[in-house]
């Protein structure tokens, strides 16, 4: 008991989840705004086009989450090329610190965590029926409403699956924030690791981790009461 | 232009009305590529720097990988791990998954749950509590241990490509080939097995990925002459950067692009069937 006593009384442990679920929930909203738009281009693909532009999601997701990561290290830093393309075409005037910040944490977990949306989020846009869409026309709908009114609610499980995967996965990440975040973006995770490798301190990293591992299931069993979980990992609705 | 006045389908608005789809769709498809294929350019630079495009050109970031002792033997032990999970994984999530989807008994869905929770639960608690129970069995810094870390997360990737893979395929097959006398055991290897061969294959490479790109377990769990490529990297990346990792993210983004082309080349076969 004593472990968590601690833990409500540091105010550093709560900055840590507090910053964690910050982290959590900006990826989320990032992934959700660049994802939709890219699932939804692709999902009105022919099966075989989509497939191919498919491969950029999926070059990503296959490849060492270090290599992705240092890779933004690389583009992101003072003289990277970010900065130069930026500063060549105007938009700004001096390098800008992107990376070892927030800035570069959410960029670096955006780009890992958008597969987990696209994917399952794809499958779902796929599975809404044409015929669907053409009632709505029939029946006066203009394209835009027919969109907001039909197809938009019908993809909406497929996205809170995805949202809720990028969610979770984002909770406990660790690599990303530590090479990107500079020591500056300390999550839950890293803090663990810190504690572990600094103090030897089981006690507290296990009352740390016993508080994510209670988040993460809580999530998880709020997204199996409104979707299945096994629908959820498999990308189905 | 014709094309760019006409509804992109029956139902929706014109491809000039949606101009801005197009461009958003490629500038995030451009953005997640670049991050992924940039490294190569990188590690052919002559500089001590992270400098783009690079000066001049060389191969001595490959020269310091492939020279080095250090760098050599955490490759072989990914290497050694990855494969030794590929062929503990593979059989193991494949039988699993078969089991589950046949038996129909009510406790199925839960156990299904239970065994993949080791992709649901933050992969840093699974490392600390792997690190404290090896560190009772003695099991630290070995490549059985680290076999054994890296199965329990391969298995439940395996068993969701083959539970999907079965949903796909008629069970019934199977019912008449045992109907016809074969034991249960001959109907799976003769029937069902030929069938799902090619969603074996894929959940075998991925199987092997998942260890040979591991980061966090083994960032606990292996150690000295047992460090795995993924530790060394991460460590190398937080301290200071060396540019000898352009040369080995360019390899494994060479390996990672082998196999992906790999399983779908695997899925162009098994939809033209």
């Amino acid at each position: 008991m004593e472990n968590y006593q601690r833990m409500i009384e540091y105010k550093s442990y709560a900055r840590v989840y507090l910053i964690t679920f910050e982290v959590s929930i900006l990826t989320t909203l990032v992934c959700i705004l660049i994802g939709y738009p890219l699932a939804y281009f692709l999902a009105q693909l022919p099966q075989r086009i989509a497939g191919i532009f498919m491969l950029t999601v999926l070059l990503p997701f296959w490849t060492s989450l270090l290599v992705r990561t240092y890779a933004w290290l690389v583009l992101l830093q003072k003289k990277g090329l970010l900065n130069e393309f930026a500063m060549q075409i105007g938009l700004w005037e001096t390098p800008v610190k992107l990376v070892h910040n927030m800035t570069g944490t959410l960029i670096g977990m955006a780009h890992i965590m958008l597969p987990f949306l696209v994917l399952p989020l794809y499958g779902a846009m796929r599975r809404i029926e044409p015929e669907l869409m053409h009632a709505a026309a029939n029946l006066g709908a203009k394209p835009v409403q027919a969109f907001w009114k039909v197809f938009f609610p019908m993809s909406l499980p497929g996205m809170v699956a995805g949202s809720l995967i990028v969610f979770v996965l984002c909770l406990g990440f660790y690599v990303t924030p530590a090479v990107l975040g500079g020591g500056r973006v300390v999550m839950v995770a890293t803090q663990i690791t810190a504690i572990l490798e600094n103090q030897f301190n089981w006690g507290a990293a296990s009352a740390l981790g016993v508080v994510l591992l209670i988040a993460t299931l809580f999530i998880l069993y709020l997204a199996g009461r409104m979707l299945k979980l096994d629908n959820v990992l498999f990308g189905r609705n | 232009m014709g094309f760019w006045k006409k509804p992109a389908s029956e139902t929706q608005i014109t491809h000039a009305d949606r101009l801005w789809l197009y461009v958003v769709a490629l500038v995030i498809m451009l953005l997640m590529v670049i991050p992924t294929v940039i490294v190569v350019p990188m590690s052919f630079s002559d500089s001590q720097y992270l400098e783009f495009p690079p000066s001049n050109w060389s191969l001595r970031w490959y020269d310091e990988y492939f020279g080095s002792a250090k760098w050599m033997r955490c490759t072989i032990t990914s290497l050694h791990i990855g494969v030794l999970t590929m062929i503990v994984a593979t059989p193991l999530g494949t039988m699993a998954a078969y089991a589950l989807y046949v038996s129909g008994h009510p406790a199925a869905r839960a156990i299904f749950v239970f065994l993949i929770t080791p992709m649901i639960v933050p992969v840093i608690l699974i490392a600390i509590g792997t690190f404290y129970v090896f560190g009772r069995l003695g099991l630290n810094n070995t490549i059985g241990g680290l076999v054994l870390a890296h199965t329990s997360l391969a298995t439940p990737l395996v068993m969701i490509i083959i539970t999907a893979a079965l949903r796909t395929y008629d069970l019934n097959q199977e019912r008449v080939a045992r109907s016809l006398g074969a034991s249960r055991l001959k109907a799976f290897f003769l029937i069902t097995l030929p069938q799902i061969r090619f969603s074996i294959l894929t959940a075998a490479l991925l199987a092997f990925l998942t260890s040979f790109d591991e980061v966090i377990i083994s960032i606990f769990i292996s150690g000295g002459v047992n460090a795995t490529l993924t530790k060394q990297m991460f460590s190398a990346l937080r301290d200071y950067i060396d540019p000898t990792i352009a040369a080995i993210s360019t390899i494994m983004v060479l390996i990672s692009t082998a196999l992906l082309l790999t399983t779908q080349f695997i899925e162009a076969r098994q939809v033209k069937k």
